[in-house]
C-alpha cells in the first residue's frame, strides 16, 4: 500500500512529441492518496488506461517522475514496484487449472505453499468459484475468466496499488453490481489504494471516494461525486456525468448578470475575469424550472417519463435545454424557464470562472 | 418444415467425383491390381493374391528403409520443432525487421526441391564445393559420397535448411495472434521468461505445432527428390529411404507387384501415423 504521487507526468506514443496534440496524455499533476479509492472517468481514448499504465509500468512515460512513497520508480519494472491490475479483457492461463491460475502471482514471488493455499482460498471464496477450484480455465465463461482476472489481482496482500481497467466490461449486469459492491468492501477491510479506470459514470460514482476525470488526454476535474455534480470545472464534465447531462448556452455577462438571447439571467455574483474564449452558461437539469409566471417563454418538445421523475426536453429561442421534474410535477401549458442562480456556472473558453466571492472551485 | 425432395440435384455432384475419380480412385485402384496380380511379361498378368504384401512385409529391404526413414523423420521433427519455435520467438513483432525476416524465412520455401538438393550437392562436394571444400582444409575428414555418417548429416543438415522456415512461419503465426494483455497480465503477475513461454506462448502455439508437426513428419517419410539428388540413397543403402527404396523396386528393378504392395503399404502407414499424431496433440492437455 503506497501514496502515488503523479509528478508533471506526461505521455507521447509517437518519438519526438513538438505541440501538446503530439501527447496522449497532457501533463498531470496529482497525489493519490494511500489507501484512497480512486476512479479515472472518462470517454474513451482520453488517455484513462495510458496513464493506469503509467502507473503499473507497462508504459513509461515520457516526462516527469512517478513516485510511491516519496520514492522514485519512474525507471523501476512492473515486477518490481509490485503492482496488482486487471485488465478489461479476460486474462487466463488456459492450460491450467482455477486454482493455479490464482496461485501463480503468489508462487511467481517464492510465496510459501501454506499461505498460497490460504489466500487462494480466501479469493475463490470471494469469487465465487470455490467448485470450479480445480477445473482447466480454459473452458470457463467470459464472465468466469473475468472473475479470475479478478481474483489473480486481489490475491497479494502486500501490492502497492491495484489498478482496474474497465474490469467489469463483459460481466453481465447483476454480477456486475455484486463485484463492485465485494470490491468496495475488500476497500474497506484492506485499505490498498485502489485506481478503477472506466467510462461509466454510475460505476466510477459508487466506487470512488474521489473521481478523476480526463478528456482528450487531460485530466479536467478531481473531486467527489458531489463536487464533480455541485461544481463540473469543464463543460465536459457537465456533459458526461449527470443523466441527462449540464445544459450548455452561449452568453454574454454583464456584470452580475448574463444574456441569453435578448433574456437576462440572474447570476448569484460577478465573475471574476478576466474572460477569454467563447463564454457559456451551465445548469443542470435538475435546477431547471418550469412556471408558468416569470422567466423565458419554451416550447416544450418531449416529456420522458422515467418513473421517478420526468425528463423534459425544450427548446428556448432556438436552443435546446432539458429539465427534470418531479413525478407528480405538472407540465405547464405556456411554460417558461427560469434558472435557479446559485446553480449557475459561467464557462469561458470552457473551463469554469469562479464568482467574486468565491475561493477557486468552493462556493461563498 | 418443407423440403423439396428432388433426386436428380445429385448430378450436381458428379464433377467432383469424376474429378476425384481421376485424380485418386482410379491411379490408387490400378496400385492396388497390380498389387494382387504377377507378370512375366506380354502382358500377361496372374492372380497372386496377398503374395506380393507377405514378401514386402517380410523382406528386410523394407524393414531396414522403414527403420531409416523413421529415423530420418525423428531426428528432423527434433531439429527443426524446438528450432523453428526458438527462431520464431525471436523474430520482430513490428517495425521493418518484420518484413525482412519474413521473406528470409520464405525463401528455401520457395526452392524447387530438387534445385535444394543440386544446391546441396554440389556444396558439400570435396573438390569444388565450398562446404566440402572447407571442412577438408580445416581438417575435418568430410565426404558425404563415401562416408554414411556424412551422408547422414549431409542430408539432414540440408532438410532442416529447407524446412525449418515451415515451422518458423507457422509458430509466428500463432505467437502474434496472442493479444498483448496476456504479456501485460504475465509480468504483473511477475512470471519469468521461461512460464510466459510455458503458460502463454506454447498453449496458443498448440495448433499450429499440431500442423508443423503433421506436415513435417508427412513430408519427412516421404521424401524423395533432395536426398535422391544428392546421396542417391547412397554409399551404399545407408540414405535409401522408403521413397527411394520404392522407385528402386519399381523403375530399376521393374518389379510392379512388389512395388506396388510396398506403396499401399506405406500409404497406409503415413495413414495411420498421420492419425496417430493427430489424435495424440489434438488430446494434449484436454480435460478428460
Amino acid at each position: 500500500m503506497a501514496q502515488i504521487e503523479l509528478d508533471h507526468i506526461r505521455h507521447a506514443y509517437g518519438p519526438a512529441p513538438k505541440s501538446d496534440k503530439d501527447y496522449a496524455l497532457k501533463e498531470v499533476h496529482h497525489t493519490f492518496r494511500d489507501g484512497g479509492a480512486y476512479a479515472l472517468l472518462g470517454p474513451s481514448g482520453c488517455g484513462k488506461t495510458t496513464l493506469l499504465n503509467i502507473i503499473s509500468g507497462l508504459l513509461h512515460a515520457s516526462d516527469g517522475r512517478l513516485l510511491f512513497d516519496g520514492q522514485d520508480v519512474s525507471q523501476l519494472s512492473t515486477q518490481e514496484r509490485n503492482i496488482a491490475q486487471v485488465f478489461q479483457f479476460p486474462v487466463v492461463y488456459d492450460t491450467m487449472t482455477v486454482y493455479d491460475n490464482l496461485a501463480f502471482p503468489l508462487r511467481n514471488r517464492g510465496v510459501a505453499e501454506p499461505e498460497v493455499d490460504r489466500k487462494v482460498r480466501e479469493i475463490l471464496e470471494m469469487i465465487d468459484l470455490g467448485d470450479w477450484a480445480k477445473r482447466k480455465a480454459r473452458g470457463l465463461t467470459a464472465d468466469q475468466k473475468q472473475k479470475i482476472s479478478l481474483g489473480r489481482g486481489l490475491v497479494r496482500s502486500d501490492v502497492n496499488a491495484i489498478l482496474f481497467d474497465e474490469p467489469l466490461t463483459v460481466i453481465d449486469p447483476h454480477m456486475k453490481w455484486v463485484l463492485r459492491s465485494q470490491l468496495k468492501q475488500l476497500h474497506r477491510r484492506f485499505g490498498h489504494t485502489m485506481v478503477y479506470v472506466t467510462h461509466d459514470q454510475t460505476e466510477a460514482l459508487t466506487f470512488a471516494d474521489d473521481v478523476v476525470v480526463m478528456y482528450e488526454g487531460e485530466v479536467v476535474q478531481i473531486g467527489t461525486p458531489d463536487e464533480l455534480f455541485a461544481r463540473p470545472r469543464h463543460t465536459f464534465v457537465g456533459y458526461f456525468i449527470g443523466s441527462p447531462g449540464m445544459n450548455v448556452l452561449p452568453v454574454s455577462v454583464e456584470g452580475a448578470r448574463a444574456k441569453f438571447g435578448d433574456a437576462w439571467i440572474e447570476l448569484p455574483d460577478r465573475p471574476r475575469g478576466p474572460m477569454g474564449g467563447a463564454i457559456e452558461l451551465g445548469i443542470r437539469p435538475e435546477f431547471v424550472q418550469l412556471a408558468r409566471s416569470d422567466g423565458m417563454p419554451a416550447e416544450i418538445v418531449k416529456v420522458e417519463d422515467i418513473g421517478r421523475h420526468k425528463i423534459v426536453r425544450a427548446r428556448i429561442q432556438n436552443h435546446a435545454i432539458s429539465a427534470i421534474l418531479r413525478e407528480d410535477e405538472e407540465v405547464p401549458a405556456e411554460p417558461r424557464v427560469y434558472f435557479a442562480p446559485e446553480a449557475i456556472s459561467i464557462y469561458a473558453g470552457s473551463w469554469r470562472v469562479d464568482y467574486e466571492g468565491e475561493r477557486e472551485g468552493v462556493p461563498a | 418444415m418443407n423440403r423439396t425432395w428432388n433426386n436428380r440435384a445429385w448430378f450436381m455432384v458428379l464433377p467432383v467425383l469424376v474429378l476425384v475419380a481421376f485424380s485418386a480412385v482410379i491411379p490408387l485402384m490400378t496400385v492396388v491390381n497390380y498389387s494382387v496380380q504377377d507378370t512375366f511379361g506380354n502382358n500377361q498378368f496372374f492372380w497372386a493374391g496377398t503374395e506380393w504384401y507377405e514378401e514386402v512385409l517380410g523382406s528386410e529391404r523394407f524393414w531396414n528403409s522403414m527403420a531409416r526413414n523413421l529415423a530420418f523423420s525423428g531426428i528432423v521433427l527434433l531439429i527443426e520443432v524446438p528450432l523453428g519455435i526458438f527462431v520464431a520467438l525471436n523474430m520482430p513483432r513490428k517495425g521493418w525487421g518484420v518484413p525482412v525476416c519474413l521473406v528470409l524465412m520464405a525463401l528455401p520455401l520457395l526452392i524447387p526441391w530438387n534445385v535444394v538438393g543440386t544446391i546441396w550437392q554440389v556444396f558439400g562436394r570435396v573438390d569444388i564445393g565450398l562446404l566440402g571444400y572447407a571442412a577438408n582444409a580445416l581438417g575435418f575428414d568430410y565426404n558425404y559420397v563415401s562416408d554414411p555418417f556424412d551422408a547422414w548429416v549431409t542430408v539432414i543438415v540440408m532438410d532442416v535448411w529447407h524446412w525449418t522456415s515451415l515451422v518458423v512461419l507457422l509458430c509466428y503465426a500463432g505467437l502474434v495472434s496472442i493479444p498483448d494483455a496476456y504479456y501485460q497480465a504475465a509480468r504483473i503477475d511477475g512470471a519469468s521468461r521461461l512460464a510466459i513461454f510455458r503458460f502463454i506462448q506454447l498453449p496458443k502455439m498448440n495448433r499450429v505445432l499440431l500442423i508443423a508437426v503433421l506436415l513435417r513428419f508427412m513430408d519427412s517419410f516421404m521424401i524423395y527428390t533432395e536426398p535422391f539428388v544428392v546421396t542417391g540413397g547412397g554409399p551404399g543403402n545407408t540414405t535409401t529411404f522408403l521413397s527411394i527404396d520404392l522407385v528402386k523396386l519399381a523403375i530399376g528393378e521393374f518389379n510392379l507387384g512388389e512395388a506396388a504392395a510396398m506403396s499401399i503399404i506405406y500409404f497406409l502407414i503415413v495413414l495411420l501415423l498421420s492419425w496417430v499424431f493427430y489424435t495424440v496433440m489434438t488430446n494434449v492437455g484436454q480435460e478428460k
